[in-house]
């Protein structure tokens, strides 16, 4: 049962890694990498799933008679294009936000959010008092 | 279809008339679409000359034709009023970059709406997102980025449930193809594997649709995107994911598979309740306004949500009203806010003060749309509650009706705030007197204003759509 379902038991044991990084780590760099370990575990999902027991790849060639899906196999092409894409997209965010907050933990983040929110706050109650 | 005209790289100033021109293009082609499936039935069109269990397919039934018809609307009108819009709240030199990702985005939006393979559906989801998630990061906060990012984390971890549930259903039946999916299906629909497909798929669409627990990211995308993408997406991203939520439970899944075999008539009946009280109340505190209106969105979700929950026919139809009517009522709002960011630079309550006569045309508008929302009659917003509370009131679900009607005080309560504030109340001493806005604004606004009160008087339009869409995805699930 469980030596038979390998693939799977990888598959969930990985999925649940990366949603436990990205849920519980405060570093925006490390929620990244957690994502793409989510992704990854899902890739795997796919190709374990379209492989045939020896069978080769889906080539026209004497001798084969036996050969794996390749549908899943050209699917998970495309997601993990789209997972490259998102890594790259959340990467480049995360330059940005340091720029402009000086650092990638999350509680600082907010910290300093809500501090901002105060100074407006204040600024609005001046405002309605003058 | 429309989808593949975002190629353009053209690097001036005449990208805006570019993107308005292929936006309007999508828009006329939507509506001769819904003519033709309206007189009809279904258009399927291969892609790559594949045939449909093999290739992908795009498949145009009544659904996807009013949504379509939705969607390029609103992109039409909002990018009107797009280029006055950025010129302050972004930097020249990436104005054609934002035009890029925008029509990337209505591309991803179309692209699902109209095709007919699930896999497809996740691939032009991350279109949309991505550059959805590129667009919020262009707001003048720095906030806007950590907006973004969170709603990255989010629409990723969503989008990949999807995909997950897509991966199950395909390891069950061996096909992608709606159609064939929802025939193969019912065969084995009482397997575990289906189960967990359907739940990760309904999950990964609740996040992007923002129901009501999973709606974290939203109020700061919208509130510290640039206006344009905020009326843009407030309108339409939503709509999107609900149309996904629509075809998965009722063409791909079934009827009864997904509301008797599984308690997902309560799950929605509860979470749009709640959503609709807790994201009201919590819009009547905020002090950023369109923080208030990224809230009543959750709330109008719950609307929708509930209309689904009934799954009966007239519930559905109420359901797809609300989506067109509140796409119009919400882009009209989120486009007259970003007038008075334009003249005013922020939109805090606190510096309403007034407005009301400064921009008195912008306001009125807000008003407007802000009626339509609480549901006074003569505005959509009327229409649809309607046909929602009559649908309610046929499967004999009075109480239910009744929060609704409750839920509509409070959205009178946010309204009012902000009519208070800008009516009632003398402009700041010392504060600069502000114009009302340009023309580029206001033809837009007041296009979908009175779109709204028309579609509120002459519903025959939109009803008959609406109820046609129904009645064929009840003709489709047996």
């Amino acid at each position: 049962m469980i030596i038979g379902h390998f693939n799977d038991w990888i598959v969930v044991v990985l999925m649940m890694i990366g949603l436990y990084i990205v849920i519980a780590h405060g570093n925006l760099i490390k929620k990244i990498v957690g994502l793409a370990i989510f992704q990854t575990s899902v890739f795997i999902l796919y190709i374990s799933m379209a492989k045939v027991e020896g069978g080769s790849a889906p080539i026209l060639a004497e001798g084969i008679t036996q050969f794996s899906n390749p549908l899943p196999h050209v699917l998970i092409l495309t997601a993990i294009v789209v997972g490259v894409a998102t890594t790259a997209l959340g990467l480049a965010l995360v330059v940005r936000i340091n720029e402009a907050y000086g650092s990638i933990e999350e509680e600082d983040i907010q910290h300093l959010d809500n501090q901002t929110q105060d100074e407006t706050q204040i600024q609005a109650t001046e405002g309605d008092q003058s | 279809m429309a989808a593949p005209i975002c190629l353009l790289l053209k690097r001036s100033q005449l990208v805006w008339l570019f993107s308005l021109f292929s936006s309007a293009i999508a828009f006329i082609i939507s509506v001769l679409l819904l003519q033709q499936v309206m007189s009809s039935g279904v258009i399927s069109y291969e892609l790559g000359g594949w045939e449909a269990p093999w290739g992908i397919e795009y498949r145009i039934d009544k659904l996807n034709a009013f949504l379509l018809l939705i969607i390029s609307a609103i992109s039409t009108v909002v990018l009107m009023a797009a280029q006055t819009s950025i010129e302050k709240e972004i930097p020249k030199e990436k104005h054609t970059l934002f035009y890029i990702l925008y029509l990337l985005s209505l591309t991803g939006m179309l692209g699902i709406v109209s095709t007919g393979d699930a896999f497809n559906v996740f691939v032009f989801l991350e279109i949309s997102s991505l550059s959805a998630y590129a667009l919020i990061a262009l707001g003048q906060d720095r906030r806007a980025l950590w907006a973004s990012y969170q709603y990255l984390i989010m629409g990723t971890i969503g989008a990949t449930f999807i995909l997950i549930g897509i991966g199950l259903m395909y390891q069950m039946t061996g096909t992608l193809n709606m159609q064939d999916l929802s025939q193969r299906l019912p065969e084995v629909a009482q397997t575990r594997t289906v189960f967990t497909a359907f739940a990760f798929i309904i999950v990964g669409v609740c996040l992007k649709l923002a129901l009501f627990p999973l709606h974290l990211w939203l109020p700061n995308a919208y509130a510290y995107a640039p206006s344009i993408v905020t009326a843009f997406f407030a309108a339409t991203a939503t709509k999107v994911a609900i149309y996904l939520l629509i075809r998965f439970t009722f063409t791909v899944f079934g009827l009864s598979f997904s509301f008797i075999t599984l308690p997902l008539q309560e799950l929605f009946l509860l979470l749009g309740l709640t959503g609709i009280f807790v994201a009201s109340s919590a819009a009547i505190y905020q002090k950023n306004v369109k923080h208030v209106f990224a809230y009543s969105s959750i709330a109008q979700v719950g609307y929708i949500i509930i209309g689904l929950s009934t799954s009966t026919i007239s519930g559905l139809t109420a359901t797809l009203l609300h989506l067109f009517n509140h796409a119009l009522m919400k882009s009209a709002i989120f486009l007259a806010l970003g007038a008075i960011v334009y003249r005013l630079g922020n939109v805090q309550l606190s510096s309403f003060n007034g407005l009301g006569r400064q921009m008195p045309l912008t306001m009125a508008a807000i008003v407007i749309g802000g009626l339509s929302l609480i549901g006074v009659p003569l505005t959509v917003g009327f229409v649809s509650k309607w046909y929602l509370l009559t649908a309610l009131l046929d499967k004999g679900w009075w109480p239910v009706a009744i929060l609704i009607l409750l839920g509509s005080l409070l959205a009178v309560i946010y309204v009012w705030r902000i009519v208070e504030v800008a009516y009632f109340r003398k402009p700041l001493a010392g504060s600069v007197p502000v114009q009302e806005a340009p023309l580029f604004f206001l033809i837009p606004i007041w296009l979908l204003i009175i779109a709204n009160i028309y579609f509120g008087i002459d519903t025959r339009l939109s009803l008959q759509v609406a109820s046609a869409a129904a009645q064929s995805l009840f003709g489709v699930s047996p």
